[in-house]
């Protein structure tokens, strides 16, 4: 909200700087984001206060030698009386033109002059450019001065004419003083609905200065008719309307708003428009209360209409399938949760959101009648939903104003419209208050204050502050009857609620408002020294934390991809198949199409990540850890378990000087096996053994290149090198990818929980290499755990594949693997031996796998 | 023969000044103090001399050969020196050519900063509490005293579901609740790092998708004071000693007395600058004082329980700590980016 500080100080008078204020303010929960300064200091234009001063035009006379430009003779001030320091300006002000050649003026406007060698801003330059007044010829005229518009004030960006005071604009003045301000803009929050005005900042800087506030009077002086014989008011939701309140101004001349008016209006961000609607605004902004303003005329034509000696409002709400056409001209369908303001006829407005079209004021209204009610916040705030209506005043609605507001608003309201566009005010307000607000009160225990905020505030300062904000602060000292008769009695607070607060309801509402007023930056800071909670372990973040940095370690990357995705992106994977027909969870207001819905699977905006990435990277090897949201039977809400995945792809290695032809055409590729290699580092960090790798069909996987990690009987996913189809999906370079997903979950479940550490061996281990052929279709994961097998409970400890060949020299649809055995006992092993040993072991793999030694 | 010993001893010593390479160096100690050298042969040969002559040349032999057993030793000895001298020049290398690189991958961002603050926050008695995304209104509003159209809802545009009453939850708050529930009577020291997601256009310093990290006290004897403390304490803790803190007057319904947390900007130390707005201070967390009705929805006394509660955005601490200046690098998953942690 922004508020200009001389319209603040109508309510109070300020004894900080601007900028110490807007600090107090912040601190205090009403957070200025911003200052804008116009002319004074602070600004980026500062207006030179004995070169820009009020004057007042007193004749304006036709340019010699142009149409388009008028000569003013302008008086400053100080020896002008005497005729003789009238300057003379040339200008092209439209707004001028109307005077010219009338002579001398009696009451010629009031505008500001700006002297040789003011610096203003240049009016024809877009933008704000700053220019430096100097003696010119315009079409022959000397010109060393000029009458200013406000943008070239810097006021605002308006130059259609020159900028025209009001009558009682003091002649000589300097313009600083005048019309330099500064505007806080302040950020409201939710529960301050109260200081979303004018006088409700103002309240809150006199809290915090320790001045008094400067009270707006509600003294309504009528002198017309009763007004109540002018119009009736009948509430029939008074659950969704507690009051409503109406006056009457009649004989009102619509006419531009006073300068004053429209200057305040337009620093507050609202546009003027003409006397009547300025007012409504500038009530709403002044005191908070929002007012709606009728065309009394176009009332009373409807109930004469029906016969009806004066209109009868009747606030209720609407009938399912009633429509109206509101202020905006667009015609709505209203139902029973709308509250409507209506005639006998038929709604004449949705009440507290928006007026309707046929009973607005216009042009030639000059009966009006003035509405200030109060509505229920929370039905204002589902129709202003349902209606897609927010408006100033609904918001202000919404967010729960005090029923006390409305006939201060409304006579507010009143007095000043008839101070800008004249008439005379109906006697009486009519006031239906039909659903009272109860006056609350709130004992607040002195000791509790102390209990929240952690040290001694004396309990007169306690109720100097709530007396601060309006508050009645009542300090009892309460015997309590279950004490010693030598206690020292219980302090007690008993707090009345002012009625413009809705948001006090318990002592802890107080304790927030002590703190703000007294100052969070006066509360000693202490650290905790409360009991220590028991303390846990969390093994389900410490593994998710562990295989990251295994992950790592192997050389790959960590990236956080969304969890809001599409069926579509995820069906990528799945070229050819049936898409993925478990149901997601489904945004039902997403932002973007791509963001629809929550993920199955990291892998495909893994995938998207790798591809992007390759554009300028010549090795690519990334991996993440997250959730995926299943839809269950089981309740609403999704399971979210984890997933890891996994992509490689690009060069082995990077590019570097050291390789021979170290050009990225001559580098290997990632495969299957670099992927195989970091799953296995992984596992062997996690002291996982037992892993099986199983041969599987994936439709995302190429057929023949695709492996399931199976440990202890459970699926912990699948990996191999990703589909050609699949991999088109993508923006990848021509080069194998590699990749895969797991079930981060079952993974847990299957790392033990402590692994033990065997000693280092005192005896000398023998090593002896087996070269062995078999069928090509037998999995290398069976030689060797036939090897394992027969040698199990032996001296033999390892058997690493490390040779693999196929050719002619073996035979068609043969495979040589060649095994490095390691031998290791607790005594020093001979040749005889291991011969025993490696004998079982041939014997084995002979008989099992019909393999033969290679010679 | 005792001359013809001279002469060896002389053209061999003559010999050896000639010899500056190993290979040579042995053929030498061949020629002239190998089994059929000159001088061994007349050594041999003694046996053959009269008993007179014996003795005189057989001293002035063994003289000789000493010499050239002590000049070959120095010789050996100056040939390795050389040898060593000429290695250690010829074999320098260019130590200014960059390494082999290995390949090294790297933590994302959110991990790094989140581990940091596990850290200091474990140090304070906080441990890692963690919670579901996908809410109920429930737990993500109307628990912690946001009823349904409450004004404050508009704090936060919420990602519905087609689920009635199934959002994504809009802040770390909920699991608030869940911990209550979980340890009610106990006392809590928590903090909830967690994805919370709102209806936002993604911007550099907004997105849809965003770490939260919510921290929650509970217990008998819980002050206004220890919460000021406590932030501060971590906000030197994270961003370093000389920054300051400063507590501003805020409001959030599942808090009161509120208070938003900020620290003083490292980019202009506190005189204001473009990434502080000109106000000196930068946003950090928003905190209170565990209000009364989401201490009894956790099944907590509020007459006798008092709590703190705090949330704070991991990234946005990131990227004041690092100077980052665009959230949306967290989700771009550029290498280019990652690559520099
Ligand atoms: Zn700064």
């Amino acid at each position: 909200m922004k508020v200009p500080i001389s319209w603040l100080k109508d309510y109070v008078d300020l004894t900080l700087s601007i900028e110490e204020l807007a600090k107090r303010l912040t601190l205090a929960g009403m957070e200025v984001e911003h200052i804008e300064y116009y002319g004074v200091p602070g600004s980026d234009l500062v207006w030179d206060r004995e070169k820009i001063v009020i004057a007042q035009i007193v004749e304006v006379r036709a340019h010699p030698n142009a149409d388009r430009l008028v000569l003013a003779d302008v008086d400053c001030g100080g020896a002008a009386s005497a005729g003789t320091a009238l300057h003379q300006v040339v200008t092209g002000a439209p707004n001028l033109f109307h005077l010219k050649g009338q002579g001398r003026l009696d009451q010629g406007p009031k505008v500001v002059f700006a002297k040789e060698g003011s610096v203003l801003y240049d009016g024809h330059e877009a933008g704000r450019v700053k220019m430096t007044l100097k003696p010119a010829k315009l079409r022959g005229v000397k010109s060393d001065s000029m009458v200013c518009s406000e943008k070239e004030l810097g006021l605002s960006d308006e130059h259609e004419g020159i900028l025209l005071l009001d009558e009682d604009a003091p002649i000589g003045m300097p313009a600083a003083d005048y019309l330099g301000d500064a505007v806080l803009d302040i950020a409201i929050l939710p529960n301050v609905a109260r200081a979303a005005s004018i006088l409700g900042v103002a309240r809150e800087v006199a809290a915090l200065t320790g001045q008094p506030l400067k009270q707006p009077l509600y003294e309504l002086h009528g002198t017309g008719p009763q007004v109540n014989e002018g119009v009736k008011v009948e509430i029939l939701d008074p659950d969704l309307c507690p009051r409503f309140t109406a006056t009457i101004v009649r004989d009102v001349k619509i006419a531009p708003s006073p300068y004053w008016l429209r200057r305040r209006l337009r620093l507050a961000g609202q546009r003027p428009i003409s006397n009547l609607v300025d007012v409504s605004n500038y009530v709403m902004f002044d005191v908070g209360q929002p007012i709606h303003t009728f065309d009394y005329d176009k009332l009373l034509k409807r109930a004469q209409a029906r016969g009806d000696d004066r209109p009868t409002i009747i606030v209720r709400r609407a009938k399912t399938g009633e429509r109206m056409t509101t202020l905006d001209n667009v015609e709505r369908e209203l139902n029973s949760e709308n509250l409507m303001i209506c005639d006998a006829l038929g709604p004449i407005g949705v009440g507290g959101v928006m007026g309707g079209l046929e009973t607005e004021i216009d042009d030639h209204t000059t009966n009006v009648l003035i509405e200030a009610a109060n509505f229920n916040f929370i039905n204002i705030r589902k129709t202003t939903q349902q209606l897609k209506l927010p408006s100033e005043a609904a918001s202000r609605f919404g967010r729960g104003l005090h029923p006390a507001m409305a006939p201060r608003g409304n006579i507010r309201a009143a007095i000043l419209i008839q101070q800008l566009a004249g008439g005379t005010i109906d006697t009486g307000l009519l006031d239906n208050y039909a659903n009272p607000a109860e006056t609350v009160t709130v004992t607040l225990p002195v000791a509790e204050v102390k209990r929240v905020l952690g040290f001694d505030l004396e309990v007169e300062k306690i109720a100097q502050i709530l007396e601060s904000l309006e508050f009645t602060a009542e300090i009892t000292n309460q015997k309590h009857l279950h004490r010693a008769a030598d206690a020292v009695p219980v302090s007690e607070i008993v707090v009345t609620v002012p009625d413009h607060r809705t948001d006090i309801s318990g002592p802890h509402d107080l304790i927030e408002e002590i703190a703000r007023i007294y100052g969070l930056d006066r509360i000693p800071l202490t650290a905790l020294n409360d009991e220590m909670p028991p303390q846990r372990n969390n093994p389900s973040l410490a593994f998710e934390e562990r295989a990251r940095d295994l992950l790592v370690r192997v050389g790959l990357s960590e990236v956080v991809t969304y969890a809001m995705t599409t069926p579509q992106a995820e069906a990528k994977l799945l070229p050819g198949e049936r898409p993925d027909d478990r149901p997601f969870v489904m945004i039902a207001n997403p932002i973007s199409a791509e963001r629809s819905h929550l993920r199955h699977t990291l892998l495909a905006q893994l995938l998207e990540v790798a591809a992007a990435n390759s554009r300028h990277h010549a090795q690519v090897a990334l991996f993440s850890i997250d959730k995926v949201y299943l839809v269950t039977e089981d309740g609403p809400l999704p399971d979210e378990p984890r997933r890891l995945s996994l992509v490689l792809t690009g060069a082995r290695e990077p590019e570097s000087w050291t390789r021979a032809g170290g050009h990225e055409s001559d580098r290997t590729a990632l495969d299957f096996y670099d992927l195989k290699g970091a799953i296995e580092a992984l596992l062997d960090g996690l002291h996982l053994d037992g892993a099986h790798y199983e041969p599987i069909e994936h439709p995302t996987y190429y057929p023949g290149r695709t492996a399931r990690l199976v440990i202890d009987d459970r699926h912990i996913g699948v990996f191999g090198e990703v589909h050609p189809q699949v991999r088109e999906g993508y923006d990848f370079p021509e080069q194998p990818v590699v990749a895969g997903e797991f079930d981060f979950e079952a993974l847990m479940a299957v790392v033990p929980g402590v692994s033990r550490i065997s000693d280092v061996p005192r005896f000398p281990a023998l090593t002896e290499d087996l070269a062995l052929i078999v069928e090509d279709k037998v999995p290398a994961e069976k030689v060797q755990a036939t090897i394992m097998a027969a040698g199990a409970d032996t001296a033999l400890k390892r058997a690493q594949v490390f040779d693999v060949f196929k050719g002619e020299q073996i035979g068609v649809g043969k495979k040589s693997l060649a095994y490095r055995l390691t031998y290791q006992a607790d005594h020093t092993l001979t040749d005889a031996d291991v011969a025993k040993i490696r004998e079982q072991i041939v014997k084995r793999l002979r008989e099992e796998l019909n393999a033969v030694l290679r010679g | 023969m005792i001359d013809q010993l001279s002469a060896i001893e002389q053209e061999a010593l003559a010999a050896l000044q000639a010899v500056n390479a190993k290979d040579a160096l042995e053929n030498w100690r061949v020629t002239y103090l190998g089994k059929k050298s000159p001088l061994m042969t007349a050594l041999g040969d003694l046996g053959k001399l009269s008993r007179e002559e014996r003795p005189a040349i057989g001293k002035r032999g063994n003289e000789v050969k000493s010499a050239l057993e002590a000049a070959y030793a120095d010789r050996v000895e100056a040939i390795r020196k050389a040898e060593l001298q000429h290695s250690l020049t010829a074999g320098a290398l260019d130590v200014t050519l960059p390494g082999r690189p290995r390949s090294r991958g790297r933590l994302h961002p959110h991990t790094l900063i989140l581990r940091e603050m596990y850290a200091i926050w474990a140090e304070m008695g906080f441990q890692v509490y963690r919670a579901r995304d996908v809410e109920t209104d429930e737990y993500n509003f109307e628990l912690l005293n946001i009823p349904p159209h409450h004004p404050a809802r508009d704090m936060w545009d919420t990602f519905y579901t087609v689920t009635p009453g199934v959002i994504l939850r809009t802040h770390t708050s909920p699991g608030q609740i869940h911990a209550m529930h979980e340890y009610c009577p106990q006392p809590i020291r928590v903090i909830l790092p967690g994805m919370c997601y709102r209806y936002e256009q993604i911007s550099a310093s907004k997105g849809i998708q965003f770490l939260q990290m919510e921290g929650l006290a509970v217990g008998q004897h819980i002050r206004l004071g220890d919460l000021l403390g406590t932030m501060s304490e971590f906000s030197r803790r994270i961003f370093g000693p000389d920054r300051q803190t400063r507590f501003r007057a805020s409001y959030f319904p599942f808090t009161e007395p509120s208070v938003e947390v900020d620290v003083s900007c490292a980019n202009c130390g506190g005189t204001g600058c473009g990434v502080c707005k000109y106000t000196g201070w930068l946003e950090i967390a928003g905190a209170g004082m565990v209000h009364p009705t989401v201490l009894k929805n956790g099944g907590y006394d509020p007459a006798v329980h008092s709590g703190f509660a705090f949330g704070m955005g991991p990234e946005r601490i990131a990227m004041l700590k690092w100077g980052i200046s665009d959230i949306r690098y967290f989700w771009g998953n550029d290498l280019r980016f990652l690559e520099q942690f």
